[in-house]
């Protein structure tokens, strides 16, 4: 179990990581959410002992990554945010120096890896720099696991990859938890946050709410309405003027509406933009993501 | 061992790969050496020079004095005896010595003509090539200024005779100078370079997670270097020997010594600049002017360390590329042993001490 007690970390007047307290059960797979600059490198950085908090307390299975860091480190599997790995490298050169460094070998735990190595297992004399982004992540996975770590800590491993691939890494992810693997991963894609067992939801630093993600779709609890339009600056402008408005905001193709009071229907809405006299294909009441939650919270 | 041998396998892979390390590695030290053949030279000052007086007369006095008084010499000793002539220059006390024989004021006066003897250590062949010129010019003066009793024209023959160094090369003071600007580019800026690229790329982050103790990855990094220098080190004594004709006067074994202790101290360098940089740029930037520009102007590669303002001169103390210079030219030209190199040896132990101190002690096992 990882337990991690009022964690801050200053950089001169920044504060990176703003007193976090949080419980990650052995075998979770467990999501840091937030956009840029929530401090989620930093923290997870604070956890496998490459930096020293400013303040606060992380126990890793009981073994503290400030005191206790050369054996945390044995036991950490860790892909940090940039590709790491040595371009110059080919995929199997990659693989086998690291087996080497962490005293093992690719044979010996080659079933851990081999859902994920087979796919760019023919590429395996393919300079690690001649990869695509999807195929470098397999490769910085399969390296991050070459060593059987108790703890495997993520850094934003889906960043420039293209859906495709992000869908498989996370399918991967999965499936690596069933072998017991306690996974930390940070990203800041929402639409991940639904994959994770967990999420803590991050930003300035702060955890605004850690929860299972229905649990955090839940906390939503106002009616909210999907608006399609042309003319989506116009229509922000007009709902925003609305007295009803509680927020509007640009989600993906279309605009998110959240109205104050509770009986409030998809005819109310259109008939208002009507009034307004701006054009519109269709206004649907949709069930909150977890995204629409973290801008609610980020309100404070 | 396991853990150590992969990872020095790693970085030869990483080195070979890179056209650029090749050219930098191995044809670059060629290339140079063929262009230093031809070296800078400047004027002298105050150049430490012995008299070695056997008339001790009036004229031997007079040119002396003239000598003393240009500017160009500073006498720093009258020696009494030939023998001493020698260790003079070994030690490197003296950078030439001026031999009047007996009865020159008599002779002079007489027969209208005298002898003087130049010997210079040409193991630095500007600065010998200058101070003889000089001195010529300050006694041939000194003669056409004598009123000679037979009315002929006096003249004062003086013969030169180069010490170490017969034939003048200058590519014979270039090369001490270019190993040691070699081994510093080798040793110290790729070393520096190679751990800082691996902060930069974010796999030094994977690489200190992982059991990789501090040592072995310093280790890792500095055994493929060294070899690599070694390599180096002979390709530049076999092309000055074999192309250049250079002397090896003194032992093979204790130039190759004294050369891989230069190599370390560049690498603890090296190794120093990487805890201190954070990324490549600065390594380089770190490496180019806190290292090359003084090995170059500062060492008395180029400019003679005698010419340099006072200030400067005590600064050149604290180059290695100095001492290193100072020491294979005893070896190599001068034929000297241990007993007139071991305050080199010394010094230079002592910067590779100082410099693996403050890297494991400024060495970072994490990040930021």
């Amino acid at each position: 179990m990882i337990t991690i007690h009022q964690l801050t970390k200053q950089f001169g007047p920044v504060t990176a990581v703003d007193r976090v307290s949080l419980t990650v059960n052995g075998g979770e797979l467990f999501g840091f959410i937030g956009p840029d600059g929530a401090g989620k490198t930093t923290l997870l950085r604070m956890v496998n002992s490459l930096m020293l908090p400013t303040s606060g307390e992380v126990s890793l299975w009981g073994l503290n990554p400030v005191t206790d860091y050369k054996q945390v480190r044995t036991m950490i599997g860790y892909m940090p945010g940039k590709f790491s790995l040595y371009l110059d490298l080919t995929v199997e050169e990659n693989l086998q120096f690291f087996a080497s460094v962490f005293g093992t070998t690719v044979a010996e735990n080659y079933h851990l890896i081999a859902d994920i190595y087979s796919h760019i297992e023919l590429f395996k004399h393919r300079k690690a720099g001649q990869l695509s982004g999807g195929m470098k992540q397999k490769l910085a996975l399969s390296c991050a696991l070459i060593h059987k770590p108790r703890l495997l800590i993520l850094d934003e491993p889906t960043t420039g990859v293209d859906a495709v691939s992000r869908g498989e890494f996370w399918e991967m992810l999965r499936k690596l938890k069933h072998s017991g693997i306690t996974i930390l991963v940070s990203t800041p894609y929402m639409d991940e946050a639904a994959l994770c067992d967990r999420v803590a939801l991050m930003q300035n630093g702060n955890v605004l709410q850690v929860d299972t993600p229905i649990g955090i779709t839940q906390g939503f609890t106002r009616p909210l309405f999907a608006i399609r339009t042309q003319h989506r600056h116009e229509a922000l402008q007009s709902l925003r003027g609305w007295e009803y408005v509680h927020k509007v905001y640009p989600y993906g193709e279309t605009l998110h509406y959240i109205d104050h009071r509770q009986g409030v229907t998809v005819d109310d809405i259109e008939a208002y933009l009507s009034v307004c006299g701006i054009a519109h294909q269709g206004v649907q009441r949709v069930a909150p993501g977890i995204e629409d939650r973290f801008m609610e919270l980020m309100d404070g | 061992m396991k853990q150590l041998q992969a990872f020095i396998r790693k970085e030869f892979k990483h080195i070979f790969r890179d056209g650029l390390t090749v050219l930098i590695l191995f044809v670059m030290p060629i290339a140079q050496l063929l262009i230093f053949g031809y070296v800078v030279s400047t004027e002298m000052r105050d150049a430490h020079i012995g008299i070695l007086d056997h008339a001790r007369d009036e004229a031997t006095r007079e040119i002396t004095r003239r000598m003393a008084a240009s500017g160009y010499f500073k006498i720093d000793a009258m020696l009494s005896s030939e023998a001493q002539i020698e260790p003079a220059f070994r030690q490197g006390r003296l950078k030439m010595v001026v031999v009047f024989e007996p009865g020159f004021s008599q002779r002079l006066q007489k027969d209208g003509t005298a002898s003087v003897q130049l010997l210079a250590d040409a193991s630095d062949a500007n600065t010998a090539q200058l101070l003889t010129g000089y001195s010529n010019g300050i006694i041939q003066k000194f003669a056409m200024e004598q009123n000679v009793a037979s009315g002929a024209m006096p003249s004062i023959h003086t013969q030169v005779r180069m010490f170490y160094n017969e034939a003048l090369k200058g590519v014979f003071m270039s090369v001490p100078g270019l190993m040691a600007m070699i081994l510093m580019i080798v040793s110290a800026m790729m070393t520096s370079i190679s751990i800082t690229r691996e902060k930069e790329f974010g796999s030094m982050e994977v690489l200190l997670i992982s059991p990789l103790k501090p040592w072995q990855i310093i280790v890792g990094k500095v055994i493929p270097y060294l070899l690599l220098a070694f390599v180096n080190i002979l390709t530049i004594l076999s092309m000055s020997y074999w192309v250049f004709q250079m002397p090896v006067n003194g032992s093979l074994a204790l130039l190759l010594g004294v050369s891989t202790l230069f190599t370390l101290v560049a690498l603890s360098l090296g190794i120093f600049i990487s805890t201190v940089a954070s990324n490549q740029m600065v390594a380089m930037f770190i490496s180019m002017f806190a290292l090359m520009l003084p090995t170059i102007l500062l060492s008395g590669f180029i400019y003679p360390i005698e010419n340099m303002p006072w200030a400067l001169q005590v600064l050149s103390n604290i180059m290695p590329p100095k001492w290193f210079i100072i020491a294979i030219k005893r070896i190599m030209l001068q034929g000297g042993g241990m007993e007139y190199i071991w305050k080199e040896v010394l010094i230079l132990s002592g910067f590779v001490v100082l410099f693996i101190t403050l890297s494991v002690k400024r060495f970072n096992v994490r990040i930021g």
